[in-house]
């Protein structure tokens, strides 16, 4: 990670992009440091393409600055800037081999025909493709164009790697291998990576920081355990997993706020319990599923307690979820139940008791 | 079923049975066109051999050909990628409206032009004008051609040589030339067929040196000629079916290459 004090690799200073009258990004801001792995997350159609093609400069911010590596990058085209990119497409060259495909950037570099097979060659091996500098283009996998166009961007030394959804196209598997990959690659380079998904798993397991777009706009920077238990709006916390989300009213008092929970009593949170801001009056509580607990055979809690009854069950195996109407309360509440040994699973119907920790709890403004 | 077959087949005999007299023909052994067949010889190719007028004919078309195929597919790589990557104002009537010499009748052409050369720039008939107005004639078919190779071209390519380094030009010259080469040979061999057997706007335009067609056509005059026509018309038929071909091989490995289905083509 970056020395104290050093600035920021990247930075974003109020980068507006329209396309004629469609305003693709509003007012971004954002720094980016050297050796993180930053991720651009958010719904398909919310500029994280456009973003990433700002950054790599093949778009021009209507306005705003960007700083890259202390230098502003206006004017710069995408060939004279210390960014490479892996395309979603992976954009193979098809008619080159291999070896021709992942020394293409080194053609201007000067380099004798030795010192450029060996470079090729580390690259390639880098990715886990040795051996493979003679193949056809057409000839490759989803997976090993993937690791083609990585080598190749890699074997630049860029500052900045940007990736724009570069697992979309694979399956599962070994899209799951990748992702490990990706991070172990990363952590090997010490280059600063900046990928482009809409996975939100995918973001929080590869991640050193997140931003979460909306609709053209940064709603939230933060690492990926902030942001999955502080997260700064109910829509992102929809956005990045499950919340269930309760109307309660809000009085700040001194460092703290008191919230009365609709049915459920009072609560005392810390100011950092509220991640957009202390609210005060009408308000809502998010809580998440695996944050509530079921107690079974006359359990304590030290924490709050209330009774309920199953109103729906999901077996997953590992897991069951469960939707509970807690007695005043209006909507039913989703939590989950890791499935242990002698743990009983309940069915529909059954009562229940159901406990939380209040240091659980987010509070939203409305 | 089968009347659609017969139909097939008188359609397909209407189309070639005149062409198909042209090599009987120049293989019997007769000053007249006519049946029957009265022997084989090889006479009237060494005829043709034999005829210097007819060499410098044929070497005028080649030149005029040649000097077509390039001037037509330089104009068309300019105007195919122009279409494909850059938005601009009146985009779709200014591309429409270079395709309109492909409907136009060639007399028209002829005439218009002639008068443009003659009168209006009063310049000396040559070789040059019949070049000058072949390309004009060819273009719209390079385009046509082109086109399909350009709109292959995944954008991205060529993003990615930049992004690695090459400059606008470096990338065309390394990525979208190598991956529209297919569709430029196609286009050469196709303006340079189209150029070698065009004869209304080349009599027209002849100057003092007529082309290869504008010859055959002052052959006519002479009926103890027509052997000699008919033989040289089977080796034009010929090298077009080879030019032809070989463009349509190039067509297709273009869209093979760029992973695309085949949506048809000139053959
Ligand atoms: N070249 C363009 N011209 C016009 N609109 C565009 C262009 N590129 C993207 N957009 C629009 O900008 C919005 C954001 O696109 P994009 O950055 O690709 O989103 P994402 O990558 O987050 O899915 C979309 O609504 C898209 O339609
Ligand atoms: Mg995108």
């Amino acid at each position: 990670m970056s020395t104290p004090n050093a600035p920021p690799l990247i930075q974003l200073s109020d980068v507006d992009k329209y396309y004629g009258d469609y305003h693709a990004l509003r007012s971004v801001t954002l720094d980016i440091e050297q050796g993180e792995f930053f991720s651009l997350l958010g719904p398909s159609g919310c500029g994280k393409t456009t973003l990433l093609r700002t950054i790599a400069g093949f778009e021009d911010a209507s306005s705003g600055v960007l700083m890259l590596g202390g230098e502003n990058m206006k004017g710069v085209p995408a060939n004279k800037r210390p960014t490479n990119m892996v395309f979603q497409s992976y954009a193979i060259f098809p008619h080159l081999n291999v070896f021709e495909n992942v020394a293409f950037g080194l053609r201007k570099k000067g380099l004798s025909a030795t010192e450029k097979d060996t470079k090729v060659r580390d690259a390639l091996a880098m990715v886990g493709l040795d051996g493979y500098g003679d193949r056809a283009a057409h000839a490759l996998s989803g997976g090993q164009r993937q690791r083609v166009a990585l080598a190749r961007a890699l074997v630049l030394q860029p500052k900045v790697l940007l990736l724009d959804e570069p697992l979309s196209a694979l399956d599962k598997k070994m899209r799951e291998q990748m992702q490990t990959e990706l991070r172990r690659l990363q952590r090997q380079v010490g280059i600063t990576f900046i990928l482009v998904t809409h996975d939100q798993e995918e973001a929080l397991i590869m991640s050193d920081r997140i931003a979460v777009m909306f609709e053209g706009e940064i709603a939230q920077v933060a690492a990926p355990q902030t942001l999955y238990r502080r997260p700064a709006s109910q829509k992102i916390a929809n956005f990045i997993g499950v919340m269930n989300f309760m109307p309660a009213t809000a009085t700040p008092a001194g460092g703290v706020v008191n919230v009365d929970i609709a049915g459920l009593g009072i609560a005392t949170l810390d100011a950092d319990q509220c991640p957009g801001g202390v609210p005060n009056g009408a308000a809502h509580v998010g809580i998440r599923p695996e944050m509530m607990s079921l107690l079974f055979y006359g359990e304590t809690s030290t924490a709050s307690v209330a009774q309920g009854v199953i109103e729906e069950q999901s077996y997953y195996g590992d897991m069951t979820y469960y939707d509970v109407r807690l007695e005043g309360v209006s909507d039913p509440v989703t939590l989950s139940m890791k499935n242990i040994v002698g743990r009983p699973v309940l069915e529909r119907g059954e009562a229940a008791r159901v406990s939380w920790d209040p240091r659980a709890l987010v509070l939203f403004g409305n | 079923m089968k009347g659609l077959r017969i139909y097939a087949l008188a359609y397909l005999l209407f189309l070639y049975a005149p062409i198909l007299l042209l090599p009987l023909f120049a293989f019997n052994n007769s000053t007249i066109i006519a049946f029957p067949l009265s022997g084989f010889t090889f006479g009237w190719f060494v005829e043709l051999w034999e005829t210097p007028a007819l060499h410098a004919a044929v070497k005028n078309s080649l030149l005029i050909a040649v000097a077509t195929a390039v001037f037509s597919t330089l104009l068309g790589i300019c105007a195919a990628r122009a279409g494909a990557k850059y938005e601009f104002p009146l985009k779709r009537p200014i591309l429409g409206l270079i395709m309109v010499p492909l409907v136009l009748p060639e007399i028209i052409v002829g005439v218009s032009l002639l008068i443009v050369v003659v009168q209006l720039l009063d310049w000396q008939l040559s070789t040059w004008t019949i070049v000058a107005a072949h390309t004009l004639i060819c273009t719209p078919f390079s385009i046509a051609i082109l086109n399909g190779a350009f709109q292959n071209v995944d954008t991205s390519l060529e993003e990615a040589a930049l992004d690695l380094g090459e400059t606008p030009l470096s990338t065309f010259r390394l990525i979208t030339l190598p991956l529209v080469m297919p569709g430029v040979i196609s286009s050469l061999l196709i303006s340079f067929t189209i150029s070698l057997d065009e004869f209304i706007i080349a009599f027209f335009l002849t100057g003092s040196d007529p082309t290869m067609p504008v010859y055959i056509w002052g052959l006519l005059r002479f009926p103890q000629k027509l052997p000699a026509v008919m033989a040289l018309g089977t080796l034009l038929v010929l090298l077009s079916i080879i030019l032809l071909s070989i463009a349509e091989y190039f067509r297709r490995r273009g869209v093979r290459r760029a992973g695309l289905k085949d949506t048809g083509g000139f053959l």
